[in-house]
């Protein structure tokens, strides 16, 4: 056994540790001080006025239901896309498997800011700019190289065996993929759905970039518009609106930590 | 036979084509695109912006000659280079490494206050570091508090500013790399070091370190990728300023397409860093294949 408990290793993993947290200090603190500034400080009148202020339709409901929608559609686009997609390249063995694994892992690392600017120019010439659809469909493909790749290691974790007794009772590929497959990797296809929606929830620069009226910008643009990047911005509100829209994914990577180590491992080592 | 059986391979292989067709339409189409439209001149409004002319490899031209781009480029290999390879990748390492000595009660909140940062929305983490950073923000707060001259570090040092803000956002992706990493060492391997007599440093130099080096060359290559295409951060804190002192390449991409309207021009410098990009993703390729006997 190696010794473990060692006191400067605690020391200094709690002074980095604090260097973390201090910059989200201020947001805890901002957001219950009415006279918030950019200086971290405890609120010398604490209260929920900030949270009371951005409580309205216009500023919080459109906005985060926006991004739900957006999430929700990127994530269901997504895993039925993978789902499908992983299904022949886990079961059947062919040469198409290794380069099309391979492609997909390259797809991964293509800088997704770098194309910005040129899906801006083939939106435009296509008419899809400001349509949520087509930004939702945007999103899911960039989110589609690592999902297949993660549904493709879940699925390959599934015997083929239980799959074998069911065509042998007479169901089709399709029936054994929905009756048998599909529910023992529930677990994984939740994980993936989780993580394209914490990533399509936290993206600012593709609905900045495609979704340009109010009605259709997601929380993550309303934010940077609204509350203004410099000068005299309510810092309070902007403060409590963060939280308010930080939350769902907070939530939702607790729900996925807690659930399957593993599996957020897995997603971790080949996030693009 | 033969075409039976192609004819079922094609069949079988149908429903990749829902993923296939999306990924050619949405990512393969705008890297095609925009090699071509970096030829043109198509702009973001007026006559060019529906039907752009072709100008060959005047952006190019343009884009050597401009003194700001091979600024960017070069603010880009700093950002990249202090805040990924350096900054996220050897603290991630440290942090990794001494999780391992330190009681489980305080390695676990530290992790959890790293991989706060992490995952919280990209915009939210901007708005935070901007805060900490600015003139009357908690930096100075502190610094002040040790008796330190008050510093506007997003105007005098920017570069510094949004390289320590990539590394709070980003280091908790190499940390959750080397734990894994450090994890699947053999205990056996540091135990007979022990017994030999080697110290930690020894140990860590010449027995974990070289196990788990396949981990250490997969992880500076995908943090570089994930630092080349940081975009919000920069943005939100220094929107590319003061004078082009943060500029990276994806700032000065947008800029030029979105602030400049000139959207053949923004997209010759996307194209430079799709290229760039690329490169890197080729050689990240080949690193798993080397790993993969």
């Amino acid at each position: 056994m190696k010794p473990r408990g060692s006191t400067w290793a605690d020391v200094v993993l709690l002074l980095v540790g604090a260097c973390f947290v201090l910059p989200l200090l201020w947001l805890v603190f901002g957001s219950l001080d009415p006279a918030a500034g950019h200086a971290t400080r405890v609120p010398q009148q604490p209260g929920l006025g900030n949270f009371a202020a951005v409580f309205t339709p216009g500023l919080l409901f459109l906005p985060l239901w926006n991004s739900f929608l957006l999430s929700t559609g990127t994530g269901l686009v997504t895993v039925v896309a993978a789902v499908l997609a992983a299904y022949p390249l886990s079961r059947y063995r062919s040469r198409f498997n290794t380069p099309f694994m391979y492609g997909i892992l390259f797809g991964t690392c293509l800088p997704v800011t770098a194309i910005m600017v040129p899906v801006y120019g083939l939106f435009v010439q296509l008419r899809l700019l400001d349509s949520m659809p087509a930004t939702v469909l945007f999103l899911a493909a960039t989110s589609l190289p690592m999902a297949i790749w993660m549904t493709r290691n879940f699925m390959d974790g599934v015997p083929l065996a239980l799959e074998e007794a069911a065509w042998v009772d007479g169901a089709s590929r399709l029936a054994a993929l929905r009756a048998i497959v599909l529910p023992l990797m529930r677990p994984g296809l939740g994980v993936v759905f989780i993580f394209v929606f914490i990533q399509a929830w936290g993206n600012f620069f593709v609905p900045f970039v495609l979704l340009l009226s109010e009605s259709s910008q997601p929380a993550a643009v309303s934010i940077f518009s609204f509350f203004g990047q410099h000068g005299a911005v309510a810092y309070g509100q902007l403060a409590a609106f963060s939280i308010l829209y930080s939350v769902p994914v907070l939530a939702l990577y607790v729900v996925v930590a807690r659930g399957s180590g593993n599996a957020l491992a897995l997603s971790g080592a080949v996030r693009g | 036979m033969a075409a039976t059986h192609r004819g079922r391979q094609v069949v079988r292989y149908l429903p990749v084509l829902p993923a296939a067709v999306l990924l050619l339409v949405f990512l393969a189409g705008p890297v095609l695109w925009a090699f071509h439209a970096s030829m043109t001149n198509v702009g973001l409004t007026g006559r060019h912006a529906r039907n752009p002319e072709w100008v060959g490899l005047e952006n190019y031209q343009r884009l050597v000659q401009d003194p700001v781009f091979p600024l960017s480029l070069g603010l880009t290999v700093l950002f990249v280079a202090g805040s990924a390879v350096l900054g996220q990748n050897v603290l991630g390492l440290a942090l990794a490494v001494l999780m391992r000595r330190a009681r489980p009660a305080v390695s676990a909140t530290v992790g959890t206050a790293v991989v706060a940062a992490w995952v919280l929305p990209e915009i939210v983490a901007a708005f935070a570091a901007y805060a900490f950073f600015s003139r009357d923000g908690t930096l100075n707060q502190l610094l002040g508090g040790l008796g330190q001259p008050e510093t506007d570090w997003l105007y005098t040092v920017p570069m510094a500013a949004v390289v320590l803000a990539n590394v709070w956002r980003g280091t908790a992706f190499s940390m959750l790399v080397y734990r894994a990493a450090l994890n699947g060492v053999p205990a056996e391997l540091t135990e007979a070091a022990q017994m030999d007599g080697a110290g930690a440093w020894q140990r860590l130099a010449y027995i974990t370190l070289p196990v788990i080096r396949g981990s250490i060359a997969t992880n500076l290559m995908l943090v570089t990728l994930q630092t080349l295409a940081v975009f919000t951060l920069i943005w939100v804190m220094t929107a590319g300023g003061p004078a082009n002192g943060s500029t990276t390449l994806p700032v000065l991409a947008y800029q030029e397409a979105f602030k400049f309207g000139d959207i053949g021009y923004g997209t010759a410098v996307a194209t430079v860093l799709i290229v760039i990009g690329g490169v890197f993703g080729a050689a990240y390729l080949r690193l798993l294949r080397e790993q993969r006997p």
